[in-house]
């Protein structure tokens, strides 16, 4: 039974959403008057850091690439690219647009992650929305209110330096019951301007909405079930679509028997080239649909599995490059009392969002309007017009809520099924991934290798380091230790995932990419180096750090935790790492509880100290610390995908286990209000030192040293009895 | 088999003629269009699906409609009362308590379940209760936060 709405034509306008859907009359109108800001965010460093994406070919068109505006109701709306994920910057942009404007926070609207509205974004990734949009968006604001302020100093007919502005009024400071509002300034008018020159920036000591807690803006829609994500759009005449899938990676389809599946009333079956599926108004029946589809699949010869896939990647390995070098390696061997020649292991990890992969996608007199979950909505509506045969500009696509993303979701596969869908049945289609189907084409998080050779002096100072790692990524990779004689060599990682010669399936960014990886193996060597010198874990690091930011976060997490030097193991469970990433410190300190005889970790507190530079919003920065923490506990602890060639055995949550509340520490975080720095990512460097944490409060219990991700049960018991 | 299926659904009387074999979640999300009610894995392992069946949490995937005949049913659309936020949905505002929002219905509608049998429950109890829902973006610490909020807001409001 469907309702009779079918000939009722879906107004975008009715979905109540944040970031909120605008038809495109309204859009117009819209732009039609006010102060409008355009600004270009993030060309140099934010792509000179992720130079690596060269998949993203479209630059800027323009030189802007985000814009906001200031309209005749008083409202600001920033329009930009970037997407809300949970990572929570709906509301930290917002905040900072607010504060340097001078208008209250709930005057301000995101649009967000609609490319029809907003100007190209490459994408929300790399804790670089805060870091590298964030001090551009306040800039355009600057302008803003400069703007506001000359037509403010005209209607007052007082001089600008008289002039303050304030909660959306501009004053004249010798005369307070003069003021005019933004509004009433821009009525009738249309102002442009281009963002060329830094104004100059209110001072972060007369802040009063950046810096402070605010509740985030998408609290209300979340908690009552009226936020949208993808699969919430339902147009009339909608079809839902189930994807035929091969058994393995690589797998080639010989044959495929349909008729079982025609048979189901109401369905359609669609067979175009590679793509086979079944739709139906109702979503279980094109699942049972596919699975009558009677299928011959010829399989790949068996190469890898999780076992051996850690010497076929040292076998595959392409040349490298050395990031990072100083002194001599031999020189330093020679200088050391001791020497440590480690290796490190971590599997495969997916990103299983409690959203899968989902896209509903609508094709009208020749646009295709898609609604997608992804971090990338400009590479989706590229992906999407190449698959139909559109051009870019013919493509819509709107990203609604996103149930988390953590790098998976800069894949947009299901984007492009919808919408191939929608074109050969006609009508609107909903492609929303089954968990099994979320764990199959995941893009996971490479396993890798490290090889570190390392040595110290008998005086505790680390004297050489030479460190290679194998398919993770460069990430994290550089250590920041003062070493003489130090080299890092990187090999093997792609944002694309290189080709099937190496790994058997997808592998792409996850969550802070390589970093969990490179920290995991660095700070566990530091562990095991200190150790050997009889040295406490912190004091240790503190004396072979100059960098005061490192020491900062080291300090204050001790501080905290409460920490008194031992050396390791004392029984106490008490483990230390640090880390920078995006541009952010972090220093945790865990306690962990081991129960020798099963192996299982119980890991009862984790201290977190982060130096992330200029705190937009405190409350958020904790809770993506919070999260980070939580989340790490997962690829330290159990998650690992178990596979061979291209078969996956994890498919939902049973087998493949996700951090549980039970699991859960006793978290504390240390802000250090660093206001001389800009704002750095918050999103992923806390999640970074986890694996390293743990393996180091795991030796600090029990004396067994492990050096492979994650840390099963198994694995600690293995260990245990090695020790 | 189609057949006629009646209950209540978030204080209303809802009649059905339908596959009475077909999941509680897609009759929901999709001919009822009440999406606050998620998929997350269609095994009830994760619990985005859960809404309350006679006031005790249910995973919507596993619930054949057959099952729910007669039953009173509340999503997360249905929890709050004439616009008035319930304690809980309070409590996860006030608290932060959830990241990218998708598991967030299914996390409120188990806490009410479980304050429902234990209302004044320990900081290890609601671990326990809340065990079998998960969140990805790592928000636990809040929701913990948030449900004994609730729980002391909710003893002490109600007689």
């Amino acid at each position: 039974m469907k309702k009779d709405n079918e000939s009722k034509d879906l107004d975008v306008h009715d979905i109540e959403i944040l970031p909120r859907f605008i038809t495109r009359r309204e859009f117009l109108k819209l732009a039609g008057a006010g102060v409008v800001i355009f600004f270009f965010h993030g060309k140099t460093e934010a792509q000179q850091e992720h130079g690596e994406r060269t998949y993203i070919r479209q630059q800027a068109p323009g030189d802007f690439n985000a814009f906001l505006r200031i309209g005749e109701d008083g409202k600001v709306t920033c329009f930009t690219g970037k997407i809300e994920m949970g990572q929570g910057i709906i509301t930290s942009l917002a905040q900072m647009l607010a504060e340097e404007l001078d208008v209250p926070l709930e005057s301000v609207q995101m649009v967000m992650g609609d490319t029809d509205l907003c100007p190209y974004d490459m994408g929300t990734f790399g804790s670089l929305s805060t870091r590298y949009f964030g001090p551009t968006l306040v800039r355009a604001a600057a302008e803003a209110r400069a703007v506001l302020m000359e037509l403010g100093a005209e209607a007052l007919n007082a001089p600008l330096s008289r002039l303050k502005s304030q909660d959306g009024f501009i004053f004249d400071r010798a005369h307070p019951e003069r003021k005019i509002s933004y509004s009433a300034l821009t009525r009738g008018k249309r102002i442009e301007r281009h963002l060329k020159n830094t104004p100059p920036l209110k001072p972060v000591s007369d802040y009063t909405v950046t810096g402070k807690p605010v509740p985030r803006l998408d609290a209300h829609v979340k908690v009552t079930g009226k936020a949208k994500f993808a699969g919430d759009i339902l147009l009339p005449g909608m079809l839902y679509a189930s994807v035929l899938r091969p058994p393995a990676h690589g797998a080639k389809l010989r044959h495929a028997d349909t008729s079982a599946a025609e048979n189901i009333q109401g369905i359609k079956i669609v067979k175009n080239g590679d793509l086979i599926a079944a739709l139906h108004e109702n979503p279980e029946e094109a699942q049972n649909a596919v699975r009558r589809i009677k299928v011959q699949f010829d399989m790949e010869e068996p190469k890898v599995d999780d076992k051996t896939i850690f010497r076929h990647l040292l076998d595959v390995a392409p040349q490298g490059q050395v990031l990072a070098s100083e002194g001599s390696i031999d020189k330093g061997r020679n200088l050391a009392d001791r020497i440590f020649e480690e290796t490190y292991l971590n599997g495969y990890v997916a990103h299983a969002p409690i959203e899968t992969h989902t896209a509903v996608a609508q094709i009208k007199g020749g646009r295709a309007t898609v609604w997608a979950s992804t971090q990338t909505p400009f590479s989706a509506q590229n992906e999407v017009a190449q698959a139909l045969g559109f051009l870019a500009e013919k493509v819509r696509v709107i990203t609604p809520f996103v149930g988390g993303g953590f790098g998976g979701k800069t894949r947009n596969q299901q984007a492009v099924e919808a919408a191939v869908l929608a074109k050969l049945t006609g009508r609107p289609v909903q492609v929303s991934w089954s968990r099994e189907e979320e764990f199959f084409h995941d893009s996971f998080r490479p396993a890798a290798v490290v090889n570190i050779s390392s040595g110290i002096q008998n005086t505790g100072r680390i004297v050489f380091w030479d460190y290679s790692v194998y398919f993770a990524g460069d990430r994290g990779a550089s250590q920041f230790y003062e070493i003489p004689h130090h080299r890092t060599y990187s090999t093997g990682f792609s944002y694309r995932g290189g080709s099937r010669s190496f790994h058997p399936f997808n592998t792409g960014p996850w969550r802070a990419p390589a970093a969990n990886t490179n920290a995991f193996a660095m700070e566990s060597q530091i562990d095991i180096m200190t150790a050997s010198a009889g040295m406490d874990p912190l004091e240790f690091r503190l004396k072979n750090l100059k960098d005061t930011r490192m020491t900062g976060v080291l300090k204050a997490a001790a501080e905290r935790f409460g920490w008194a030097p031992s050396k390791a193991p004392s029984g106490r469970g008490y483990g230390v790492a640090c880390a920078t990433d995006a541009g952010t410190y972090v220093a945790h300190m865990a306690e962990v509880e081991v129960d020798r005889a099963r192996g299982r970790v119980q890991v009862n507190r984790v201290v977190c100290a982060q130096d992330m530079g200029l705190v937009i919003n405190p409350e958020g920065a904790k809770q993506q610390i919070e999260g980070c923490i939580t989340m790490g506990l997962g690829y330290a602890l159990t998650e690992e995908i178990h596979f061979q060639d291209g078969k996956i055995f994890d498919l939902n949550f049973d087998t493949y286990e996700i951090p549980r509340f039970s699991w859960l520490p006793k978290i504390d975080t240390v802000l250090i209000d660093n206001k001389n720095f800009p704002p750095q990512g918050g999103g992923e460097p806390a999640i970074v030192c986890m694996g390293a944490v743990i393996a180091n409060a795991i030796y600090d219990a029990v004396g067994a040293r492990l050096h492979q991700l994650p840390m099963t049960p198994e694995r600690v018991r293995e260990t245990l009895n090695k020790v | 088999m189609e057949e006629l299926i009646q209950f209540r659904l978030n204080g209303k009387p809802v009649s059905m003629t339908l596959d009475s074999d077909r999941m509680l979640l897609w009759v929901l999300r999709t001919e009822l269009e009440l999406t606050g009610v998620k998929y997350g894995c269609g095994m009830g392992l994760c619990g985005a699906c859960t809404v309350l069946v006679n006031n005790r949490a249910r995973r919507a995937c596993r619930v054949p409609v057959k099952n729910i005949r007669g039953t009173e049913i509340v999503t997360i659309e249905g929890l709050a009362a004439n616009g008035k936020l319930h304690p809980l949905q309070e409590a996860f505002v006030k608290h932060d308590a959830f990241q990218c929002g998708f598991c967030t219905p299914g996390m409120i509608l188990n806490a009410y379940s479980f304050l429902q049998r234990n209302p004044r429950p320990s900081y290890t109890e609601v671990l326990q209760g809340m065990e079998n829902n998960l969140c990805r973006c790592g928000s636990y610490t809040r929701i913990v936060q948030a449900i004994l909020t609730a729980a002391q807001e909710m003893a002490g409001g109600e007689v």
